[in-house]
């Protein structure tokens, strides 16, 4: 069943929609991230416009981040002040992002700019998770105890405006929180993803918070920038199709209740090395369409902002 | 006595020009986008109105076009820097039709002159207007080339020779496929009659393409009330998120 999309201006089969939101559900339910970074690249590959792909991308996330961190806040694993500093960071971020995102727009480097961040950060992030996971089966198999570190003192801890984070467990500066929600801001921005898989590495290792309130703090702050994000892109770019968003939110829905139920079947460190597995494959193959010579040199851009 | 005269003349000059009249009409007028559009059929019909029997000469053609709403394209190209490829240089046309298709009753060079291609801007190149801004690259011929060829192969762009059914030299008809990719606007038709490659009479009319219903409405609500918009595409999301979380534990209950 094809169906036109408003905004985006193009006749797409709904239940592709439909199936794509489903399987990121899928993965969403099982890994415990938000799907965004998924979702994006296999929009562009369905040949959704990159604007309207980045900017429904961004609503979407709102959906799955809202359905999570529900869940989150039953079992405590929120800690509201550290997500609230997270979010002033955010919210600049995210301006800083919008604005970055116009101006790349214009200059015709958009795609390179998402394609890029997309191959740095998945990558890297990819290649760290698959490191770590693979270590802890390791160690399982020797049979050894995992070492707890926390608590580091570095130079993190001697910054000024220290707070109190009571359930994360952290007197700590205001200011690398905030850098780290700025950091996230802009990516969300520019790739149209909630930021979850830099934001969690990021908070465990940056700011020393136990990973127990780590996926819902995320969560927690990842709706409001996304929110924003989506709002912003809706004023500015006018590229938000929620008919688009609408049927990826559906498909998203069910396939995160499957994900979840085959995800509690799997080991914690086999779903994280499924899940760096992944994000490698993604970021490979956005890194080779950057690389390899392109099947078309040329490319058309209608200028937006028509009446 | 002379300026009558010479009325007299322009007006017998005139005449077999005028010989020939394209009589017209469309199977609809109106094309309306709604969610589940998938393309439209649309029928270009007429007959050719002769006052007197048909002329000695060259033979009859019939050139029909249909044309959508035009607008700027910019035209990117990829080379490679540093080992990546990146859109490096650009050329802007300030208006090309997002829809164009010629549909002609025998191959066009033989009943269209190109003087009055020139004039009527009939063939796909000559429907593609003025560049907009100066031209930064050398030859800007590969970039239109590459935006005829794009919107081929998409199917907006498409000149369909033979297409046009002409029966006894006095009706004719053109079946054209809008595909599905289309955006709203005011579609042009013309109609050309041509003898020996110069157009004996045309005709033009309009079919208007617009987003109905939803589609309408939303589109609309996007342009004009950006925020609420924004708003109303959040409050869904925010509401399906919780829908799906209250499911989920309705579910494990």
């Amino acid at each position: 069943m094809q169906i036109y999309l408003p905004i985006a201006e193009v006749s797409v089969n709904a239940f592709l929609l439909l199936g794509l939101g489903g399987v990121v559900g899928l993965l969403s339910g099982l890994f415990g991230v938000g799907g965004g970074f998924l979702i994006t690249p296999l929009l562009f590959f369905i040949g959704i416009p990159p604007t309207v792909a980045v900017a429904t991308g961004a609503n979407q996330v709102v959906a799955s981040s809202v359905s999570g961190v529900l869940a989150q806040f039953k079992r405590k694993a929120v800690d509201v002040p550290m997500g609230i500093v997270l979010q002033i960071g955010g919210l600049l971020g995210s301006t800083a992002g919008i604005w970055a995102f116009n101006l790349l727009t214009r200059m015709g480097q958009i795609d390179l700019v998402v394609q890029l961040s997309y191959v740095v950060f998945l990558g890297s992030i990819g290649l760290l998770m698959l490191q770590e996971a693979l270590r802890t089966i390791r160690r399982q198999r020797r049979g050894t105890q995992k070492r707890v570190k926390r608590h580091q003192h570095n130079w993190v801890h001697k910054l000024p405006l220290k707070m109190k984070f009571r359930a994360s467990g952290l007197y700590i500066s205001v200011i690398p929180p905030i850098m780290v929600g700025f950091a996230v801001g802009v990516l969300a921005a520019i790739m149209g993803v909630g930021g979850g898989f830099i934001m969690v590495p990021a908070m465990i290792y940056l700011l020393g918070m136990p990973t127990k309130v780590v996926i819902g703090t995320s969560l927690f702050q990842i709706i409001f920038v996304s929110a924003f994000t989506t709002m912003m892109h809706a004023i500015t770019n006018q590229s938000v199709d929620v008919m688009l968003a609408l049927l990826l939110i559906l498909g998203g829905v069910v396939g995160a209740q499957f994900g979840t139920r085959l995800g509690a079947r799997l080991k914690a460190e086999q779903l994280r090395v499924l899940l760096a597995l992944l994000v490698i494959a993604v970021a490979v193959k956005l890194g080779l369409d950057l690389l390899l010579r392109p099947a078309d040199l040329f490319s058309l851009t209608i200028p937006r902002g028509k009446p | 006595m002379i300026r009558l005269a010479l009325l007299a003349l322009t007006l017998l000059a005139a005449l077999p020009a005028r010989a020939e009249d394209i009589v017209a009409g469309l199977s609809h007028d109106n094309i309306g986008i709604t969610a589940s559009f998938n393309g439209s059929e649309i029928l270009i019909y007429g007959a050719v109105k002769r006052a007197e029997p048909e002329p000695e000469g060259p033979p009859l053609g019939v050139i029909v076009t249909l044309e959508g709403p035009d607008g700027p394209v910019t035209i990117r190209r990829k080379s490679r820097e540093f080992g990546v490829w990146v859109n490096t240089d650009s050329v802007g046309v300030a208006s090309a039709p997002s829809y164009y298709a010629v549909a002609t009753s025998a191959p066009l060079a033989e009943i269209l002159a190109p003087e009055t291609d020139v004039i009527q801007r009939i063939s796909v190149p000559l429907a593609l207007r003025a560049f907009a801004g100066p031209i930064e690259v050398t030859d800007a011929r590969p970039f239109t080339a590459a935006l005829m060829r794009i919107r081929t192969e998409d199917g907006l762009y498409r000149v369909d020779e033979g297409a046009v059914r002409l029966v006894e030299n006095t009706l004719f008809r053109a079946d054209f496929h809008l595909p599905a990719n289309l955006i709203e606007g005011d579609y042009t038709t013309r109609i050309f009659l041509t003898r020996g490659g110069a157009v004996v009479d045309q005709y033009r009319t309009a079919i208007y393409v617009r987003r109905v219903g939803l589609e309408r409405w939303l589109y609309v609500l996007s342009r004009q009330h950006a925020a609420i918009y924004g708003a109303l595409s959040l409050a869904l999301a925010v509401f399906a998120g919780w829908a799906a979380a209250e499911a989920f534990r309705l579910l494990r209950n």
